[in-house]
């Protein structure tokens, strides 16, 4: 399928935008009437057609701008991408994964064509054809999870794998839900996962931790994580809260359909082999509340999660003092009807919304 | 499914190295490439041996960078279930096998200001594939490599040619020995040390570099175990409400994959915990043998690693 890219932005007008076409394939986080944490995993290996589950690295509308939009934030913040000395390897191994399933996978899109060595890439969505040197960092304008990373959609945590843990030692970190990879980079699993509520206890690190650590070549991962967003900001880091948070006060009756966005994160965990570092590529869903209403299921099912959440919850994803006017505005989207199970919009069989 | 994923490959050259050991190459047999891995990395090998279906795990030992062929290299055990009897004498050249993807659970620390291998025999294998992996990248590294025998030493002509400077050798009967304290008393700061060999060896450098002052962090070592025969028993799966009963020369996972029951695994050698199973019941000895659980957790009687340990009592129940 050929994509028609957007031309948008993520801040100042934010004329960002989601097509018809992108709300009916959003990966909705939910997949019954509520929430709790669990290690969600699920084996990373297609899905239904379309879905942003079928590639392996989903690319959609929003691609070049997103590209635009990151790197307006490296010109303001360079500490946004670091590469501790002995990852170099692993960038060549996120770098060789990208290019090859990309054009593989989009072959109309991305091309590579490899002889030895010496790698030809040519990325038309962004008008790229460079050659170079695989593993001679010096035949690349940056390094090389830089140079990959800026072509890619997402976040990127590249951890070592060492001493039974996972170290956040390289990344390129520009559209994160409020943590900073300046301040995390060097720390272990745990370390980095401190601040998040309720999960500890339930052992769901040490647990998730197990599990990670053997993720094996040829069989990547992936979950879906969720938060909320005022405005379809890319950037909501902790480096530039002083610019968004003061945002979530801007929220009216009026313009809260438009306004608020569910901010669903698709993680995937793929082994990299070379390095024998674990790439996790953290991309970024944004859709506002009144897209999300157009899909019946999801009307009912959210109205009911945002209701029923634990405090503590709504409080770390940061929209406990929003969350009165969330659910004013949502329940006239909850009949009281039955949801289907499963997180898929299922418009042909889900009854409309009863008035 | 459990373990890694597998790939269908081609038994494309045998060499017997000397009277112990034998090289075995593998191509896949649709003629693509393979996964590049890292130094370390071992391979899990499928051999269908009648009823019997075996999986060794094995160190890829060729260039992590050469897609086009896999080797590892196999000791004969004579005294052992029949694995590597079965590779030196069953299998042959245009063979069809199946082996897992490369997992890595002896990886290099990128860190590293210096890799000091230590080799004991058969356990020079996954060094071979490290070093490759360094020369690439100007790493910098020594070995110091232990053999029974010259006549037993695989690979020593190769790696002496090839790396003069970097290479030591010490031969058992010629009562040449590796002089660790002094060895571990001249590394530079940022120095790791990595060992794989028999267990002894293996004990002895962790213990002289623990008592030396080095850093557990920095010491890595590899050693798989294989399965050792023994008196039959009997266990019952809770989960699966099945009871099975592990004959002399299968491991107890051996058992509960042919009773058809999907157990966890990666290694099959007591070394990555993937296949730790609690234990709900018991009444009797518990034959420990990995090196997962702890000497408390040995002695608690409330896991068991079915891949290499067994069980001689009345009763075993297990959650699986």
């Amino acid at each position: 399928m050929t994509i028609q890219f957007n031309d948008e932005s993520f801040r100042d007008d934010y004329s960002f935008y989601n097509s018809e076409r992108a709300i009916k394939r959003f990966p909705f986080p939910f997949h019954e009437d509520s929430y709790m944490y669990s290690v969600n995993m699920e084996q990373h290996r297609g899905g239904p057609k379309d879905s942003v589950y079928e590639k392996r690295f989903d690319v959609d509308e929003h691609y070049v701008s997103e590209m635009r939009d990151r790197a307006l934030v490296l010109a303001d913040d360079p500490l946004r991408c670091q590469s501790l000395p002995h990852m170099t390897l692993a960038g060549w191994d996120l770098l060789e994964l990208i290019m090859v399933s990309k054009s593989e996978d989009y072959p109309d899109l991305f091309e590579l064509h490899r002889d030895g060595n010496t790698w030809r890439w040519i990325n038309k969505p962004l008008g790229i054809d460079d050659t170079f040197t695989f593993l001679d960092e010096a035949t690349l304008p940056y390094g090389p999870m830089e140079y990959i990373t800026r072509q890619a959609q997402g976040d990127f945590a590249v951890l070592d794998q060492r001493d039974d843990n996972l170290w956040m030692d390289a990344g390129m970190v520009t559209t994160q839900a409020d943590w900073s990879l300046d301040f995390d980079i060097g720390m272990n699993f745990f370390e980095w996962h401190a601040p998040v509520p309720l999960a500890h206890e339930k052992g769901i690190f040490v647990r998730a931790l197990k599990f990670l650590l053997n993720i094996q070549q040829g069989a990547p991962a992936r979950r879906l994580n969720w938060t909320m967003t005022v405005n379809p900001l890319l950037d909501t880091s902790p480096e530039n809260y002083h610019k968004w948070g003061i945002q979530k006060t801007t929220l009216t009756p009026e313009n809260i359909g438009a306004k608020q966005h569910l901010r669903v994160e698709l993680q995937t965990f793929f082994r990299l082999p070379r390095s024998n570092a674990l790439v996790f590529p953290i991309r970024c869903y944004l859709c506002s509340f009144q897209d999300l209403m157009t899909v019946p299921k999801w009307g009912r099912r959210l109205h009911r999660v945002v209701r029923d959440l634990p405090v503590e919850l709504a409080t770390y994803k940061g929209f406990i003092a929003n969350r009165p006017m969330m659910l004013d505005y949502l329940e006239n989207f909850d009949d009281g009807l039955p949801t289907s199970p499963g997180i898929w919009p299922d418009l042909e069989t889900e009854p409309p919304l009863k008035t | 499914m459990s373990g890694a994923e597998k790939i269908a490959v081609t038994v494309t050259d045998i060499v017997p190295l000397n009277d112990l050991v034998t090289r075995f190459e593998f191509k896949r047999t649709d003629g693509g490439p393979l996964p590049t891995f890292s130094g370390g990395a071992h391979t899990v090998v499928e051999m269908r041996d009648g009823d019997t279906t075996r999986l060794n795990p094995y160190s890829l030992m060729s260039d992590p960078m050469d897609q086009s062929a896999y080797t590892i290299s196999v000791r004969r055990d004579d005294q052992g279930r029949g694995g590597s009897l079965y590779m030196h004498t069953k299998v042959a050249v245009g063979d069809e096998m199946v082996i897992s993807y490369p997992v890595n659970l002896f990886s290099l620390d990128l860190r590293a200001k210096k890799h000091l291998f230590l080799a004991g025999g058969i356990g020079i294998t996954p060094f071979l594939a490290q070093i490759k992996q360094l020369e690439r990248f100007n790493g910098h590294w020594e070995l110091h490599y232990a053999s029974r025998t010259e006549s037993l030493g695989s690979y020593v002509d190769e790696l002496t040619s090839h790396h003069p400077n970097e290479t030591h050798i010490y031969y058992d009967d010629q009562k040449q020995t590796i002089d660790l304290v002094n060895l571990l008393e001249g590394q530079p700061l940022g120095t790791h040390v990595y060992v794989c060999g028999p267990k002894g060896m293996i004990d002895w450098v962790r213990q002289t570099a623990a008592a030396e002052g080095w850093p557990r962090e920095a010491i890595h070592y590899e050693e798989f175990l294989a399965p050792q025969p023994g008196k039959p028993f009997e266990v019952k799966l809770a989960v699966s409400n099945k009871v099975i009963s592990v004959g002399e020369n299968e491991s107890l996972l051996e058992a509960m994959e042919r009773a058809g029951v999907d157990a966890p695994y990666l290694c099959r050698g007591g070394a990555c915990g993937q296949c730790e199973t609690n234990v709900i019941d018991y009444s009797g000895n518990f034959i420990h043998r990995d090196h997962w659980l702890d000497d408390e957790e040995h002695a608690g009687g409330q896991k068991i690693m079915p891949c290499v340990s067994r069980f001689e009592g009345k009763t075993l129940v297990l959650d699986r």
